[in-house]
């Protein structure tokens, strides 16, 4: 059990570094959706299921619903964009 | 305040000040100047000279714009080449540097916190103490985080679910799209809005479609067994509330709006609302003019355990619920359509 709580933590400290570090923003936000889900198990191991339920409709669903939604409305996704922006990347990556 | 003045010279105190120097006053300083050095003649300018000065005065706008055109290039380089990138590393490094700082204070304080589960803690007072030994009896709720949350500490929860329901009245007074005008055609903003919603995605998704037939009902039924198990088992009208609303939203993006207006529109949302905030006051705003004191409701306890037990708990689960689901329906349709 304190494997699976050190893992978990690690997995936050990794989510929450890349999410800031992340170019693109929808990638960003489903990375911040994975820590919430990780957040709610972790609320399971600390004996809160309560908070586990609230962390898992609201924080992994609601809230990021919401900031997609939001993403929508100011044309951040977009497919052909993305794309592009990827190659991009990749070739300021190599 | 004082009005501020700016001319010393002219102040009272400027003039004591050179009246004491040995000045006299300011006429009669000016009187003697006056008396002891005459005006300069003003010389008589030949048509050479003025030449001389234009032409001096024309070699010098040229320097000047020389050096300023220089100047400006300097700049402009500095700015655009290394200047930038000598902010850009020190924007990196001073990023860095006060996260840094920061987790290290954070971390700091963690490391002063008592440790978790340890006796000697400061929480583990009288209050809840009582809570523990004597909450089953009092509230008659099995859970006793749903027994503190909605009996013992209900005005608090009266207050969250007010404030969501105002949070979900701003957003509709922020994100709210002007409604049809009189003639009947509908306005332009909704048109756009309407045409914006379908732009990056499939109207009918079998893929979508077919998993929300399944996960739909599911998803409800669970938010229904939270919120009425909430003073059994974990959970309780805000997390059931939410997994319903979850659910709602999933129901809507397979199936679109034309389906969940059948059930669901802004006149629920209102009517919804107001019936389970008013209930709740109702039933528990007393504790505000009591000083959180508690009423006999005069309603039996009943067997713990059983589902119809625990008093005022279960319905003031279901009012909770209810707002919770309605604002995060709300939420979601606003953002997306500016409309419910």
């Amino acid at each position: 059990m304190e494997f699976l709580n050190v893992l978990l933590l690690l997995f936050i400290l990794v989510c929450a570094v890349s999410v800031s570090l992340t170019k693109n923003l929808l990638t960003s936000l489903i990375i911040f959706m994975s820590q919430s889900l990780a957040m709610s198990i972790i609320w399971i191991l600390l004996q809160s299921p309560d908070l586990a339920i609230t962390e898992a409709a609201v924080g992994a669903g609601v809230t990021s619903l919401l900031m997609f939604v939001t993403l929508k409305k100011i044309h951040a996704i977009d497919i052909q964009k993305d794309a592009q922006g990827g190659k991009q990347n990749g070739k300021a990556e190599e | 305040m004082a009005k501020l003045r700016n001319d010393y010279e002219n102040s009272f105190f400027g003039r004591l000040d050179r009246w004491i120097r040995g000045g006299g006053s300011r006429l009669e300083q000016e009187m003697e100047r006056d008396l002891t050095e005459p005006a300069p003649e003003s010389p008589l300018l030949s048509s050479e000279s003025i030449g001389e000065r234009e032409d001096a005065m024309y070699a010098r706008h040229a320097e000047a714009h020389a050096k300023e055109q220089a100047m400006f290039d300097r700049l402009h380089n500095w700015s655009r080449t290394r200047g930038r990138k000598l902010m850009n590393a020190l924007y990196a490094l001073l990023s860095v540097v006060i996260c840094l700082s920061v987790i290290l204070v954070l971390l700091e304080t963690v490391s002063d916190l008592p440790h978790f589960g340890d006796e000697e803690n400061p929480i583990n007072n009288e209050v809840s103490e009582r809570y523990i030994e004597k909450g089953l009896q009092e509230t008659g709720a099995v859970n006793i985080v749903t027994g503190m949350i909605l009996d013992y500490r209900a005005f608090d929860t009266l207050g969250e679910s007010h404030v969501l329901f105002i949070a979900a009245c701003s957003v509709l007074i922020l994100l709210r799209v002007s409604q049809e005008r009189q003639g009947g055609a509908a306005s332009q903003e909704k048109l756009d809005a309407e045409a914006n919603d379908r732009i990056y995605e499939p109207k009918n998704d079998i893929i979508l479609q077919a998993s929300a037939r399944i996960l739909v009902p599911l998803i409800l039924l669970f938010g229904i067994y939270i919120i009425l198990n909430g003073h059994l088992s974990p959970g309780g009208g805000f997390s059931g509330g939410a997994v319903m609303g979850a659910g709602l939203i999933l129901y809507l993006n397979a199936f679109g709006f034309k389906k969940t207006e059948r059930f669901f529109t802004y006149k629920t949302f209102k009517v919804i609302s107001f019936c389970a905030l008013a209930f709740y006051a109702l039933s528990k705003s007393y504790s505000f003019f009591t000083g959180a004191n508690h009423l006999e409701s005069g309603i039996p306890l009943g067997t713990p355990g059983a589902i119809l037990s625990s008093g005022l708990i279960l319905p003031l689960n279901i009012a909770v619920g209810m707002v919770v689901c309605c604002t995060m329906y709300a939420f979601y349709t606003l953002f997306r359509k500016g409309d419910m």
